[in-house]
């Protein structure tokens, strides 16, 4: 076998045969191999291939035939491929042969047929009709020259036609004539089939042999390959195992054969991808494992292209691997169109990415805007309530009460105040966190804000504290802002710097600067602050020192050195934060004047605890404050800087602070204003009064080019402002002197607080209207000292009138609330007076919260003829049942504190047991006296429960609890009176 | 003319008053209300009814407060610990409102209302304080706006029914000396 083979392999083979390549090739599994020589150009005759692509190595190619499991396996398949043809067409030439011989065997016969028979008669010839053939007909294709039977009709049918007349002579000659012209023709068609098979078998021997044939089948599935391949993008190669290569088939060749075979990749082309695929190739080779891969080459040989590369290892018999069969198809678009995809698609997740990043954005808003809805009904929700709170309770400390519960109401007071003023601080600082804050710009005068922040500060301020204000001449009159936000900032700063000052002096000062340049850098800004504590010590002190030069300079009105004082402060300042930076103080100011924009710094500066060194950088966050302890001492919900802060970053500007411990603070902020062309001549007086009428001492500073704001203190002003947040609590307004007159009987019980009355009135500034109030302060303590809470509680109402008479409109409705109050108190307090009457009229107890209730039923009772005594719950009842002997008690069910089963409980054990004890179990604070009189037990007092149908008052709850009858209410004549007819006996 | 007037006052003043008993505003224990009022108290059912208003007024707020008191806890939560939204909205559905406070104001203001005979708005107080025993915010909230609805109603009506009181007094007044005769007499 093997020796065939390699003639095959060997020889030149030159036959053409038609390009037509049998569909089916019937044996099973056929396959055609590259590997297969095939280098014939004359077989390209038909299928136009423009030029031979493949170059082989034909050595090794016969070497990997004859070595490796696949090349045999191949050649096994193609030699039993020609021994199938080779039997097929000994199958053929036998037939015919048989054929053939039948044939000659009917001649003979027929020849003895006439030979026996006179007649001649024409005889149908069987084999005149073609065999059938076992083949397929498409094998006709394959083996056209292969022997076949031919269809030349060997013998005519003619008929044999005699003319003569039978049986005479002529006749018989004819027929004899005939008969051996028949003969002749049989012979000659005897002559020429044996010719023809002469013919036959000389063509049978001359028949291809089965290396014609497979070099035949070769040629055609070569031909039939290089027809597929001849467009395809495809390279076909063999390495071996050294990857060099040993064939490779390239449709679009650009290296001559020379060039490729017997190199490798690496040798053959530069770039890169070219040794990717070398190691693949490589890898492949040692694993033994078929692979693919694709890798893009950029060589300069054919630019940049991906091809997807399939490897896969060549074995020998030993099973070792002699190199690699290597396919690659171009797949640069597809790659292309992938990476395109992938674009597309990464495009499409972003795309939708962003979506989500929408919705959820919308879904924010939405919320936000649902949280905004929230905002506005919280601080109303909230609010109102906390004011109505508040309010009453103001109310409640302007009537009658004694000290305790003065000072209940104070704390109450001030707590709903602290509450309203955490809400409103959430909401602020929501509100900017939120973005919801709207900054409003309006004219205003910030000589005004500063002179109202302080006024106010010093109307709540409770130490002796020097509040001063200090403005530059070169801060504009007016300027356009946000009054309200400036405002509050200044006042969050203000009362933050009091808060933390025991003693010595708060202040704020206003003065021009040039426009910051690290504005934009927050970030460096901060730092700076945070840096600023290491060196402030000369500034602080400077400003310390400075102030109390201030404080004299206030004191003898001395311009010139406030101006000098503001420079220092300046130059102090600019060495600070911004350094380097040359300033010519009054001429960049006066220039920034001129511009639409000016930039105005403010210090609040304390004289206070100071803030440690490590607490700064933390300051200015939500909810902290510079220390735990801190906290605990001085209250708040550390939202008041961050506030600031963020106000001030909201409108532009910047905060800092810098801080000694134990020394003070001074925040500062810097915020950009719009000068209002209108303030620049604002020298005109008619435009002046044209403004908000203003007291004139400030017209004057405006004139005199020099502002000098008097530094204030607590007395001066108390009169001119509210004690309390004014804007949250207008209605309060009426009240302000006797609550501040409130307010001063609690801490008058230290002296020092009436000798800083003392101090303060003795100032020289003073109005004339706020003199009248601080005398009247002036004088109360000494009051409360040595008079009655009764006098002072007359005093009070006395205030209380005159703050009616002067607002009448808003004090109607309270007034009345007022004698409500009165009525029901002189009540409760009558009662003791009144024990000794008991006897005339029958004493009738009424306990009941509901204030309608209590005035339906005391009218009705009065017109009935009878006075009542009124208590609001239960627990009021029991003490009243204490200190006085009732002869009926008409008795609520549903109250607070104690309802009205409790209390007919409580009563029923007394008057069984004559201790109150049951009622001091419950809780209830008896009057001191109560042991003495009521030793013995009394008779039992009817108690009538009032019931309004309500579930948890049934009737048997109230015959259970020791009531003995009840009406239901509301209560009207009727069943009032029936009650009293049976209960009272008159 | 001033006697035609004064008659004419007193119908539209009878007729306003038919109209809100007609309508089940008011009821019998409004007329009890109305003997209450004599020489030695000429404007007792106003001073009442203003008295009743005031609370009232305060009572509907606290109402509304302690509806509205979860959300604004919540949204103060929200605003402190930033709570999610959503978190806010269940919370608000899930925690009870104080309904025994509510029940508590409730029970004052229909206390009130019947005792000035407003029967409808104590009608709505106990639709309000079934709701609130079973722990119905939708309810509650209905009955809440109800309940304003109601008190409303009955200010503008009382209102005008006062204005009308002043004026058929005033003009009493001018007609007759003494101004307390026509008072003995109270209308029904």
């Amino acid at each position: 076998m093997g020796c065939v083979i390699e003639t095959i392999e060997s020889e030149e083979m030159d036959i053409v045969l038609s390009s037509m390549w049998p569909e089916d090739m019937n044996e099973a599994g056929r396959q055609f191999n590259v590997e297969r020589p095939g280098v014939d150009k004359d077989m390209l005759e038909e299928v136009t291939i423009k030029r031979e692509p493949d170059i082989v190595d034909f050595k090794r190619l016969i070497e990997l035939a004859n070595f490796t499991d696949k090349g045999n396996w191949q050649l096994a398949n193609l030699v039993r491929n020609w021994e199938y043809k080779q039997e097929n067409a000994v199958r053929l030439l036998r037939e015919e042969l048989d054929t053939l011989s039948k044939q000659q065997r009917e001649v003979e016969l027929k020849k003895l047929e006439i030979l026996e028979e006179h007649r001649f008669e024409r005889d149908g010839y069987g084999g005149n009709k073609r065999p059938i053939s076992i083949l397929d007909e498409n094998l006709k294709y394959l083996y056209q020259d292969a022997p076949r039977r031919k269809r030349d009709s060997v013998f005519q049918d003619e008929k044999i036609s005699v003319d003569a007349e039978y049986d005479s002579v002529v006749y018989w000659k004819q027929q004899a004539m005939n008969l051996e012209k028949l003969l002749e023709a049989s012979l000659r068609r005897e002559q020429v089939l044996i010719g023809k098979l002469q013919e036959s078998i000389e063509k049978l021997e001359k028949q291809s042999t089965p290396v014609e044939e497979l070099s035949q089948v070769l040629n055609r599935a070569d031909n039939f390959l290089h027809f597929v391949l001849q467009n395809a993008p495809v390279v076909i190669g063999h390495q071996d195992k050294e990857l060099r290569y040993r064939f490779i088939f390239n449709h679009f060749p650009s290296l001559r054969e020379e060039d490729i075979i017997g190199k490798t990749d690496v040798e053959i082309f530069t770039g890169s991808g070219v040794k990717e695929s070398q190691d693949f190739k490589q890898e492949v080779l040692e694993k033994g494992l078929p692979a693919k891969r694709e890798i893009t080459f950029e060589t300069e040989l054919f630019g940049s292209k991906t091809f997807l590369i399939y490897v896969e290892p060549v074995f020998s018999k030993a099973g070792e691997t002699i190199g690699v069969n290597y396919m690659g198809m171009e797949v640069t678009d597809q790659v292309r169109k992938r990476e395109k995809m992938a674009k597309i698609r990464e495009e499409m997740a972003v795309q939708k990415a962003k979506e989500t990043e929408l919705t959820k954005t919308i879904h924010i808003t939405e919320e936000s805007m649902r949280a905004k809805e929230m905002l506005a009904t919280m601080s109303h929700e909230i609010r109102s309530p906390l004011s109505g709170v508040v309010s009453m309770a103001e109310i409640l400390s302007n009537t009658k009460l004694d000290k305790e519960q003065r000072q209940q109401v104070n704390v109450m007071i001030s707590s709903g105040d602290l509450v309203l003023r955490i809400i409103n601080d959430i909401l602020d600082f929501s509100k900017v966190e939120s973005g919801v804050m709207k900054l409003e710009a309006a004219k205003f005068r910030p000589r005004e804000v500063v002179k109202h922040v302080l006024q106010t500060a010093a109307a709540s301020l409770q130490k002796l504290l020097t509040l001063e204000g200090n403005i530059a001449d070169d801060v504009p009159v007016e300027v356009i802002g946000d009054v309200l936000r400036i405002r509050q900032i200044l006042t969050n700063l203000v009362s933050n710097a009091i808060k933390f000052t025991h003693k010595g002096k708060v202040g704020i000062k206003l003065y021009v600067v040039p426009e910051p340049r690290n504005l934009s850098k927050q970030k460096s800004w901060k730092a700076s602050a945070d840096h600023s504590t290491e060196s402030p010590n000369t500034r602080k002190d400077s400003s310390v020192s400075r102030s109390t030069g201030d404080q004299r300079g206030s004191h003898g009105c001395c311009e010139g050195e406030g101006i000098d004082d503001n420079n220092e402060l300046k130059n102090t300042l600019d060495d600070q934060d911004r350094d380097g930076i040359p300033m010519e103080e009054d001429e960049a100011s006066h220039s920034n004047m001129e511009e639409s924009v000016v930039w105005i710094c403010c210090d609040v500066y304390d004289t206070g605890i100071g803030i440690p060194e490590h607490a700064i950088p933390t300051l200015f966050k939500k909810y902290t404050q510079a220390g735990a302890d801190t906290a605990r001492k001085y209250g708040g919900t550390g939202l008041g800087l961050a506030i600031c802060k963020q106000l001030v970053e909201l409108m532009g500007g910047q905060l800092t602070v810098s801080s000694i411990e134990n020394k003070g603070s001074t925040f500062t902020f810097i915020l950009p204003y719009k000068v209002s062309s209108i303030s620049e001549s604002s020298d005109d007086p008619d435009e002046l009064s044209d403004m908000d009428s203003q007291e004139l001492s400030d017209d004057e500073d405006l004139h005199a080019g020099v502002f000098q704001f008097q530094p204030r203190t607590l007395g001066l002003l108390s009169s001119q402002s509210s004690g309390r947040i004014q804007k949250l609590l207008p209605i309060t307004y009426g009240f302000d002197p006797s609550q501040s007159f409130n307010g001063l009987l609690e801490d008058s019980s230290s002296p020092s607080s009436s000798i800083t009355y003392k101090e303060i009135s003795s100032e020289e500034d003073v109005h004339s209207a706020a003199m009248d109030t601080s005398s009247v302060v002036e004088v109360s303590p000494s009051q409360n000292l040595c008079s009655s809470n009764l006098d002072s509680a007359e005093n009070n109402e006395q205030t209380h009138c005159s703050s009616e008479i002067s607002d009448p409109s808003v004090s109607q409705e309270r007034c009345r609330t007022q004698a409500q109050t009165d009525r029901s108190s002189e009540c409760a307090s009558r009662k003791g007076n009144e024990a000794a009457k008991a006897e005339v009229k029958p004493k009738i107890l009424l306990v009941e919260d509901n204030k309608i209730n209590v005035i339906v039923t005391k009218s009705m009772m009065k017109q009935l003829g009878h006075d009542i005594d009124v208590v609001n719950n239960g627990a009021e009842a029991v003490r009243a049942v204490q200190c006085n002997v009732y002869d009926f008690i008409l008795m609520d069910v549903c109250m607070p504190v104690m309802d009205g089963l409790q209390a007919t409980r409580l009563i029923r054990s007394f008057e069984e047991t004559g201790s109150w004890d049951d009622a001091v179990k419950a809780g209830i604070e008896l009057a001191a006296q109560h042991s003495s009189p009521n030793l013995l037990p009394r008779k039992r007092t009817p108690i009538i429960a009032m019931t309004a149908n309500a579930l948890s008052e049934s009737a048997e709850d109230c015959y259970a609890n020791g009531m003995d009858s009840f009406v239901s209410k509301p209560v009207n004549f009727q069943n009032l009176k029936q009650c009293l007819q049976q209960y009272v006996p008159q | 003319m001033l006697g035609l007037s004064l008659d004419q006052l007193r119908t539209d003043m009878n007729r306003l008053l038919a109209i809100l008993f007609h309508q089940g505003v008011l009821d019998e224990q409004f007329l009890q209300l109305q003997q209450l009022q004599d020489e030695s108290s000429p404007n007792f059912v106003s001073e009442v009814v203003n008295i009743y208003f005031h609370e009232s007024e305060k009572l509907l707020r606290n109402l509304r407060a302690l509806l509205y008191l979860p959300i604004s806890l919540s949204l103060l939560l929200y605003l402190i610990n930033e709570v999610k939204m959503s978190d806010v909205l269940c919370r608000v559905d899930r925690e009870l409102c104080d309904y025994k406070k509510m029940e508590i104001q409730l029970n004052q203001l229909m206390g009130s209302s019947s005792s000035i005979g407003a029967q409808r708005l104590r009608n709505v107080c106990i639709a309000f304080r079934a709701a609130s025993n079973h722990n119905n915010r939708p309810g509650c909230l209905r009955a809440l706006e109800l309940l304003e609805y109601e008190y409303c109603y009955l200010k503008n009506k009382l209102h005008e029914l006062f204005q009308i009181e002043q004026q058929r007094m005033l003009a009493a007044a001018v007609r007759y000396p003494a101004p307390h005769q026509h008072l003995n007499n109270p209308q029904a």
